[in-house]
């Protein structure tokens, strides 16, 4: 169960993105996002670690299951959650989103999730609230509790992430769900590998410790883990790909091409699925494959964990400082 | 000249064992240049080389006695315009072999600029079916490189390559936006694709209807400066450099935009060139008094971009000769110079023209021959252009001395555009040879 009193091997007050932190901390997070799983298996899911502490979901992008998700971990743990969603076509960046980040600040929160379309919105919040800072995806940058989702997943499934060949593949330089599991699985010791059409791989990519390749069926051989990202519909209009035609062909995920990969392969999906651009119907309704429904569920045990885990940094820190 | 005559060859036109004896064999994929023979059997080469000599052969080996001529593979060129579909008053794919044939051309690839845009499975499936048809020169497509040419949205390039397109072009217009291009040339390498650019800055180019300088002067003509196409070719190939795609230029026409391909390909770019006979054969000073069979696009240039191309050739900078065939229907030159169409035919001057480049003294002819036949089929991955044991049986017999005046009535082509109208010239196809099957011949 968790013990709020002892403290996590994850000591940072942010949860900012993947990139820095150890194994260890890596570790711990989904170690305690483990124990969070059963206990949504259960009757009874409701804990009291966060009771009296305030939770703020604020989304500037569209977000259904992440916002849902991180809405009932707060629930779960007892806190209390707002939910702040606000459209950036209405508001200018820079300036507002400080000026909402000190409105906020003034009502206290303990927490605060954000998703944001620019890259490094959290990291600014961050470094203006006094409370722990969430990212829940900003820009093309990270989207930590993805990635921490997803590995909680492999690793129920397959044990140990080292050693395991993963292909990521699609959007590549538009996605921070690549960015973020990329560092998380590099880190972990697995084999990441990214398979994309050129137009939509970001220029250095291989140094992030990835293995580049075009083809798909070269890219998915032997590999235990296949990650399916979504194609945004804008990248038709930057010629990033000639057609949704073209791309199912030659970069969409069907039993063909799927038949490279070891024969019990884990299909995964961040969500939402286009059927029938990145991803065969079909394949993506396969459960005997497809894990894509366990993300969703490993999704609310991950984000329990981070809150519980910086909710009682915060308060061990704010302690310290009495 | 002798007129020649045609037999189309039909699939299931019976093949038979031929031997071509007597002749000297030019092979540049090899190096050959001997005297010596060829055996071929049904659509393939069987055999070549010096020792073939008519002897010893089975029976029913039909011996072509070459005369001593000149026989080498059946010339390569990759750029024509066939005007089919759609402008079928200038041009047809069938008038397009008939001229082929006449000038030693085997395999042709062609431009995506028909009406509709060869820009679809359908448009490359259509070319082949009715090259197969009519059975003359081997067609290939380039497809469009651009949706409609327009510069703006790329095609389907993984699905066109696998239908048969050769490589992507916008054709004679140019993929004048930067990021387009850079785009063109990433998503293309994904699949091993090439890019072809005619390479001319638009916005310099634009109103222009021959070379700037002095001529355009004197005529009162609206110049293009050479460096509309040095522009382009620098700036694309900084492209190059940052993509790491695979580039051809075509027609290329200036002296400057020779040493700027020639400095990247020592620096190990991977870019090819060709450029086409009016450049290296003739200048600026042909447009005469308002010639409008020489308003070609790019212009003709100076003496010394001229004499830059012949040192391009020779050097090995420019790999390959293409006709940059455009046919026209008299309505579209018979107007004044800044009206008139811009191109001209080329298919059946090609290797007469090219030839000026060994009579002068420039090059070697196994050397010329190479950029008509192992060149351009190199740079096009065609697998063409060679005579070795296996290779198809697309073979060129002509006698490389024999002199003729260019006639442009007496082309096979339907348009009789030709720049060259009215020039002497050395060089005389007598056989054509397509998949063993002998489709052109010219009397002595």
């Amino acid at each position: 169960m968790a013990d709020a009193t002892e403290p996590s091997a994850y000591s940072h007050r942010h949860l900012l993105g993947i990139e820095g932190l150890s194994p260890g901390e890596i570790t711990a997070l989904l170690d305690k996002s483990n124990i969070f799983v059963e206990q949504n298996r259960a009757a009874d899911k409701k804990l009291d670690s966060m009771l009296g502490r305030t939770v703020i979901n604020l989304f500037f992008e569209g977000s259904t299951r992440t916002r849902t998700s991180f809405e009932l971990a707060g629930k779960r743990l007892s806190a209390d959650v707002i939910n702040m969603s606000v459209s950036t076509s209405s508001v200018g960046k820079g300036e507002t989103l400080i000026d909402t980040a000190m409105t906020l600040n003034a009502m206290h929160p303990d927490v605060l999730v954000v998703r944001h379309g620019q890259s490094g919105a959290a990291q600014l919040l961050s470094e203006k609230m006094n409370c722990a800072v969430i990212n829940a995806g900003d820009g093309s940058h990270e989207h930590p509790t993805q990635a921490l989702l997803d590995a909680l997943t492999m690793r129920r499934r397959r044990g140990d992430l080292a050693g395991l060949r993963i292909a990521i593949c699609g959007d590549i330089a538009h996605s921070r769900v690549a960015r973020s599991n990329i560092l998380l699985l590099v880190t972990m010791g697995a084999e990441v590998r990214v398979v994309a059409p050129l137009t939509l791989l970001p220029p250095g990519i291989e140094n992030l410790g990835v293995e580049v390749f075009h083809e798909m069926k070269a890219g998915l051989s032997n590999c235990d883990i296949v990650m399916m990202l979504r194609l945004q519909n804008e990248r038709m209009d930057g010629n990033y790909i000639p057609s949704i035609r073209e791309y199912f062909h030659f970069f969409g995920l069907d039993y063909d091409k799927l038949s490279a990969a070891k024969p019990d392969a884990l299909i995964m999906h961040p969500g939402p699925a286009n059927r029938g651009v990145e991803i065969d119907s079909v394949v993506a309704d396969d459960f005997s494959r497809s894990v894509i429904r366990e993300q969703v569920e490993m999704g609310v045990a991950v984000r329990m964990a981070c809150l519980d885990i910086l909710s009682a940094n915060l308060a061990a820190e704010t302690k310290r400082n009495l | 000249m002798v007129a020649g005559t045609w037999t189309a060859a039909m699939p299931d036109d019976p093949l038979t064992r031929t031997a071509y004896v007597n002749a000297r064999l030019l092979d540049p994929a090899s190096g050959l240049d001997a005297s010596g023979g060829i055996i071929t059997n049904g659509e393939s080469i069987v055999d070549a080389g010096p020792g073939i000599d008519g002897t010893g052969l089975p029976k029913k080996t039909e011996i072509i006695d070459c005369g001593g001529l000149c026989l080498a593979p059946g010339l390569v060129d990759i750029r024509v315009q066939i005007r089919e579909p759609g402008e079928e008053h200038k041009g047809t794919i069938e008038s397009a072999g008939m001229s082929a044939t006449a000038g030693g051309v085997t395999t042709m690839v062609c431009l995506p600029n028909t009406m509709p845009v060869i820009q679809d499975m359908s448009g490359v499936e259509f070319v082949a079916r009715r090259a197969r048809k009519i059975g003359l020169s081997k067609i290939y497509p380039y497809a469009a490189a651009t949706k409609d040419l327009e510069g703006a949205e790329l095609t389907e390039m993984g699905l066109l390559a696998e239908a048969g397109a050769v490589a992507f072009t916008d054709g004679d217009k140019v993929i004048k936006d930067a990021q387009v291009m850079r785009r063109a040339l990433t998503y293309a390498k994904t699949f091993g694709l090439i890019v072809i650019q005619r390479p001319e800055e638009p916005s310099l180019a634009r109103g222009g209807v021959m070379n700037s300088g002095e001529m355009a002067t004197r005529l009162g003509l609206t110049g293009i400066p050479a460096v509309a196409e040095i522009i382009m070719v620098e700036r694309d190939l900084r492209l190059v450099e940052m993509t790491g795609g695979r580039l051809h230029f075509s027609n290329i026409s200036t002296g400057e935009a020779v040493r700027a391909i020639g400095a990247a390909k020592a620096r190990g770019f991977d870019i090819t060139c060709d450029t086409a006979p009016p450049y290296f054969a003739l200048n600026e000073a042909s447009v005469g008094e308002y010639r409008t069979f020489a308003k070609l696009s790019p212009p003709l240039r100076s003496e010394a971009d001229r004499l830059a191309v012949v040192q391009g050739l020779a050097d090995g900078t420019i790999d390959c000769i293409a006709s940059d065939h455009a046919p026209h229907d008299e309505d579209s030159k018979r107007l004044p110079f800044g009206e008139a169409a811009f191109g001209g035919v080329g298919l059946e001057t090609l290797l007469p023209v090219s030839l000026e480049l060994y009579h002068n003294g420039h090059m070697k002819l196994l050397d010329l021959i190479a950029k008509l036949t192992s060149g351009p089929a190199d740079v096009m991955r065609l697998g063409a252009g060679q005579l070795a044991k296996g290779a198809p049986a697309d073979l060129s017999l002509f006698d490389p001395d024999q002199g003729w005046q260019v006639d442009a009535d007496e082309l096979a082509s339907k348009a009789k555009n030709s720049p060259f109208d009215g020039r002497p010239v050395q060089g005389v196809v007598r056989r054509t040879v397509i998949d063993g099957r002998t489709v052109f011949v010219r009397g002595a």
